[in-house]
């Protein structure tokens, strides 16, 4: 069984100068900061070539001194002291700008998060359903942190490198440019060698990704079922196919790592041979006085050597980390990128009061009475209707493929107040109908209305406001019972929370926890059993008052008898409201208005219980099902 | 600890010493060089003598190209070292993991192992590398440059009694003092990536109750707490590279001028001067990378802590000795058996149960949540040990027999069941890898899934993604199904295994059971009445312990919770047929 997740792509950005100047526009207000970074840059670069250039009148200086037995001492101070003031002054602006640079980064960092977030908030629900989880976090996790790097690090010792390589080339030709052509002859050689080791490195990384990919996939998957594993005594299998994977990955990171690791010598070893090399040249050259050689300017050159071959190898070092980086970014660009929920609704929910006549009018506080407030474009007049939570549907075909139809034809109507029901087996298209009534996925034109209003002309967050859901997997957020609740109405009070808790009879067994409302849950409320964690979300659903509500699956976890004691509960959070329930146990959607029995995407039954029980059609074999082996 | 855990480095253990020694052929060239360098400059340039120019270059040259040498050896040997460390140490938690019980998995979690067995392995490679590089490394350029700066000239020397004290006062406190900033810090990066991940898995309830902004108000917030507290902890280490420049230059700086004074006293050449300020180079260097490996060590502590954890955590059930490898039939038999989860009398979630059953008797078991139908049932596969009493399986106790052979006949079908990546055939092979495929169909049309399985267009070969997320709930579960039945156990226990199974359906998979397991001891843990009301027997469970057993009419009279749990499901039907 080859895993097929986490394969992680191909670490190499398409388009690398857009993703860098998109990075650098996430620095805007800091852009004077960020030329003091580049001088402060510049100017540590430039303390270190110059402190080490001032080594030339240094040593002439004592040579002077030795030979003519005459010490210019004034000088001599004279000299150390300038370089004293340069390095110090370098040192200086290297705190400065790393200090400013950290906090453009971090900040940087920071928008780059929140702007993420954000729009992952707003894409829609079927952008979700494309994506592992897995996938969407490594966005906020690896690749965050590889931009981290690369701002805090890499920018800073790119300029500076760039710098140096170029300050002390400069130099170099001016000491002499007959040494130079050695350097140049250098060059040649470490471009050659960084291309070959550095393109087989990063061949080499990109292959440890891909093996680290399978590894993990096949680590999280097996520990996932582990207990599955144990039930079936499937370890010796396990691991004999997690050696195979972990001697792969180890192959391939063993590749990747030694290229890596042997860059670092064969660079530092070439600018020996370099030193060497400039040493004999240039030793002939001084002694025969060729070029204008002294001693102190040949000094000063093997410095120079040194100091060139450093920048380079950092820049090589550091050249696929940039890569990974950008690669990272142009991810989280592309979610960022993405298509947000489209919404062009324009009717709204506000409060509303009711004139003398019977007409409503929006009211600027709570009123208990809420309209929808319709502005019509023809003829630019506003008219208000109640929300009631009249629903209807008029031959919806939907599938969350097109060449996949999952509801073909569905038409239902719900009056206000009323309970509608809908059974069928698994995959039928229940929960989808009510994904279609709060929008997560949309419908074209006028196939569903909602209060008479065709639901794509009001506005999405309204919509969604006026109803509230229950689903199957009750989602717990960290924080406390009371914030949990609190929830479905932000501004609600503790006594709105404790009756919504008693409503949904999870009061008594909130109380017993250890700080009862004030328990943390945490990892999605794994402290309490799903039960609780359904009653929870029963009652978040009930504080914010809807008058629609769907319930789906929401009674599933609770065994039947818990399930009868809140009944009442649900009962009277249910009375007055339009109610659309989903449940596999008959027993719970016996007393709706209208049942719907749903195959293969078709209603193929309607009516009350009775009704249908009389019918003697699907839904009295389903219900009769359970007895029929009685 | 450390030992344990380096004691996975096994066979790359000559690799891992082979490292270390070629970096000091490394390090010993890298001290030398200078040293040829300021021979060219003091014999061979000052005194204008070409030919020594030339030896020394060719020695230099010669010098290089060994410890090129030394150090791509060293960067190999640190690879594969480091490498192989990793993979034996993965290895070695991924079959620890295998043979946890369930206890031990409970203790864990298995995101948290997970993450034991990707992200903390890898810290440990990474920081293994960094030592086995640079342990050797540092000290011992620092030594050898110090000896030869001493032998340089000993007075100059005197510049790092006060340079090397003073740098290391100063890393250490900048590190003592950031490191408990770092650690704030990550805990709210994490509670940021917690945030971030609870509105994935929760996106349809954020969405559902328009919540984005809200959420959105709260990630700022935290993201502007971690970006605060990365300045917080950052400020203090970027101040390490000013004050190592600093401390550098003022050796650099003092260096020349003591050394001007001595060169010209004659006590000292020129070529000496640029040797030793390469010394300072690499003493000081040498004293930064110490501290990184420092730093390292304290990252990877964490790491290193959470894998020995795994790799000593007692597994609680193993094979016993000499054990029993058959099982004679599916009789089950529980002997005054408590049980707690945390091994504790004053916690149990079974209390004092004594049931004995027949060899394929169908037992169904029914129970509100939290009366320990599953905790029950979890025993008879010794899924978990009982903390008092004995449960026996075929006459024998549990704890006598071989657990593979044990389990092989005592098939389970969990609640939280998973099918994993690979085709429908892959996962039901899991039952039995040597199953045909006439045995594998007739498993599942038992299970009611051959009609599913063939309306994929890859029928038995149709692929499931990771999770078996092509399925839906009560597809998957028959294939769990099916998947047991493949076992051809004894004794079959299903664990609300039907739950999002429709009601038709498991109607005719229990039919299916009856006229085909009919010697297997069946288990059938429900929410349904239905489900296990033509059960020879019933166990009501209630917080704990048995309230009553007999058949479905036995109960009805006498037990009033089944009642309660009958009338509850049963309402709208009697009042249809009256």
């Amino acid at each position: 069984m080859p895993p097929k997740k986490n394969m992680v792509p191909v670490q190499k950005p398409k388009d690398i100068k857009g993703i860098i100047k998109r990075i650098f526009s996430y620095m805007y207000g800091f852009k004077i900061q960020f030329f003091l970074v580049v001088a402060g840059v510049i100017l540590s670069a430039v303390a270190g070539i110059a402190g080490n250039a001032l080594l030339t009148p240094l040593v002439n200086n004592i040579e002077e001194a030795c030979k003519s037995g005459e010490w210019d001492k004034k000088s001599f101070v004279g000299i150390l002291l300038v370089m004293a003031a340069i390095y110090a002054a370098g040192a200086m602006a290297g705190f400065l700008y790393q200090r400013m640079m950290m906090k453009i980064s971090t900040t940087t960092l920071m928008r780059i998060r929140n702007d993420l977030f954000n729009k992952m908030e707003s894409l829609p629900v079927k952008f979700f359903d494309k994506r592992t989880h897995g996938e969407l976090m490594s966005l906020y996790t690896n690749d965050t942190d590889t931009i981290r790097e690369m701002l805090s690090n890499s920018i800073a010792n790119f300029i500076s490198s760039a710098i140096t390589i170029v300050g002390v080339f400069a130099l170099m030709i001016a000491y002499s440019w007959i040494l130079t052509i050695i350097v140049i002859v250098m060059l040649f050689i470490i471009v050659g060698v960084i291309g070959a080791i550095g393109s087989r490195s990063s061949k080499g990384f990109i292959a440890q990704q891909t093996a680290i990919g399978k590894a993990n996939g096949y680590i999280e998957e097996l520990i996932g079922g582990q207990k599955v594993v144990k039930v079936f005594c499937h370890e010796e299998i396990a691991n004999a196919e997690f050696d195979k994977l972990n001697n792969e990955l180890c192959d391939a990171a063993t590749k990747a790592h030694t290229f890596a690791n042997i860059l670092m010598p064969i660079m530092n070893n070439l600018s020996y041979l370099h030193y060497a090399a400039t040493a004999i040249v240039g030793g002939i050259m001084s002694v025969s006085g060729f070029g204008g050689m002294n001693i102190g300017k040949l000094i000063s050159y093997l410095q120079f050597t040194r100091q060139f071959a450093q920048p380079i190898t950092q820049v090589s070092q550091q050249l696929n980390a940039v890569l990974t980086a950008l690669a990272g970014a142009e991810r989280i660009f592309a979610v960022i990128d993405e298509e947000p929920e489209a919404d062009e609704g324009y009717v709204t929910l506000v409060n509303a009061v009711r004139g003398a006549d019977g007409t409503l009018a929006e009211a600027d506080k709570k009123t208990g009475l809420w309209a929808w407030k319709h502005p019509h474009k023809a003829d630019g007049t506003v008219t208000y209707t109640e929300v009631r939570g009249h629903v209807e549907f008029d031959d919806v075909v939907f599938g969350y493929e097109p060449e996949k139809i999952v509801l073909n034809g569905i038409s239902l109507y719900a009056d206000a107040g009323q309970k509608i029901a809908f059974v069928g087996s698994t995959g039928a298209g229940k929960t989808t109908i009510t994904n279609l009534i709060n929008r997560f996925y949309d419908v074209p034109d006028g196939k569903i209305r909602y209060d008479g209003i065709n639901i794509n002309k009001i506005k999405k967050s309204d919509l969604r406001r006026s109803q509230s859901i229950v689903l199957q997997d009750t989602h717990l957020f960290t924080g406390t019972v009371m914030e949990n609740i609190r929830y479905g109405k932000l501004d609600a009070t503790d006594e709105e929370v404790y009756a919504a808790a008693k409503l949904a009879n999870a009061h008594g067994f909130i109380t017993h926890l250890e700080k009862g409302y004030d328990t943390m849950l945490t990892a999605d409320g794994a402290n309490l059993s799903q039960g609780q964690r359904q009653l929870l979300a029963i009652a978040r659903a009930a504080i914010a008052d809807p008058p629609v509500l769907i319930l789906d699956e929401a009674t599933s976890s609770i065994d039947t008898r818990t399930e009868a004691l809140i009944e009442k509960g649900m009962d009277s959070l249910m009375e007055g409201r339009t109610v659309f329930v989903i449940a596999h146990r008959l027993s719970t959607v016996r007393n709706s208005k209208a049942i719907m029995v749903l195959e293969n995407g078709k209603i193929i039954e309607r009516g009350s219980h009775d009704a249908l029980i009389e019918q003697k059609g699907k839904y009295y074999q389903l219900y009769t099902g359970m007895f029929e082996l009685a | 600890m450390l030992k344990k855990i380096l004691s996975y480095v096994g066979e790359y253990k000559k690799t891992a010493i082979l490292c270390p020694l070629s970096i000091l052929g490394e390090v010993v060239m890298e001290v030398l060089i200078p040293y040829v360098m300021a021979s060219i400059i003091n014999n061979g340039i000052r005194k204008d003598n070409v030919g020594h120019v030339a030896i020394m270059g060719i020695i230099m040259v010669v010098m290089a190209l060994v410890s090129l040498a030394f150090g791509a050896l060293a960067g190999r040997f640190g690879a594969v070292a480091s490498v192989g460390f990793a993979k034996n140490l993965r290895k070695a938690l991924f079959e620890k993991v295998q043979a946890f019980s369930f206890s031990n998995v409970d203790k864990f979690s298995s995101a948290s192992l997970t993450t034991r067995l990707t992200t903390d392995v890898n810290n440990v490679q990474m920081a293994f590398m960094m030592f086995i590089r640079t342990a050797v490394r540092a000290p011992m350029m620092l030594i050898f440059a110090l000896f030869m700066a001493i032998t340089t000239n000993a007075k100059l020397s005197l510049v790092f009694v006060v340079a090397i004290p003073v740098l290391a006062a100063i890393i250490f406190m900048i590190m003592s003092k950031a490191h408990p900033r770092f650690k704030a810090m990550l805990t709210l990066y994490d509670n940021m990536n917690g945030r971030v991940q609870e509105n994935l898995i929760g996106i349809r309830t954020v969405k559902a109750f328009v919540r984005e902004d809200y959420e959105k108000k709260r990630f700022v917030e935290s993201t502007e707490a971690v970006r605060a507290a990365q300045v917080n902890a950052e400020k203090l280490v970027i101040l390490t590279m000013p004050f190592m420049q600093l401390c550098m230059y003022a050796s650099i700086i003092s260096i020349l001028f003591f050394g001007g004074h001595i060169i010209v006293d004659g006590d000292m050449l020129t070529g000496d001067l640029t040797q030793f300020i390469t010394y300072v180079t690499q003493i000081l260097m040498s004293l930064m990378m110490l501290s990184f490996m420092l730093m390292m060590f304290v990252i990877s502590r964490a790491s290193l802590q959470r894998i020995y954890e795994v790799l000593t955590e007692e597994v609680d059930i193993v094979s016993p000795e000499n054990a029993i490898t058959e099982v004679k039939n599916g009789s089950v038999s529980f002997k005054n058996v408590s049980f707690s989860y945390f091994k504790d009398m004053n916690n149990l979630a079974l209390e004092k149960i004594n049931l004995n059953i027949e060899s394929g008797e169908t037992i169904g078991v029914i129970g509100g949540t939290g009366s320990s139908k599953t905790t029950l049932v979890q025993l008879i596969p010794r899924l978990y040990d009982a903390t008092e009493g004995q449960v026996l399986v075929g006459g024998r106790d549990v704890r006598e027999y071989d657990i593979e052979a044990l389990r092989g006949n005592v098939a389970m079908v969990l609640q939280k069941n998973v099918l994993f990546t690979g085709t429908i055939k892959e996962n039901l092979k899991w039952g039995n890898a040597d199953a045909t495929d006439e045995e594998i169909i007739e498993a599942c049309k038992q299970a009611c899934a051959h009609d599913f399985i063939t309306s994929f267009p890859n029928g038995y070969n149709q692929n499931l993604g990771q999770g078996g997320v092509n399925v839906s709930g009560g597809q998957k579960q028959r294939l769990c199904i099916a998947r047991a039945l493949l076992k051809k156990p004894k004794i079959l226990i299903l664990d609300d295994s039907t739950s999002a199974v429709d009601t038709a359906t498991d109607a005719s998979i229990r039919k299916a059971f009856r006229e085909n397991l009919g010697d297997v001891t069946t288990f059938i843990i429900a929410q349904r009445i239905s489900s296990v009301q033509e059960a020879d027997r019933i166990i009501v469970m209630d917080d704990g312990k048995i309230s009553d057993i007999g058949t479905h009419k036995e109960l009805l009279e006498t037990s009033e919770i089944y009642r309660e749990v009958y009338d509850s499901q049963q309402k709208g039907g009697d009042a249809d047929a009256s």
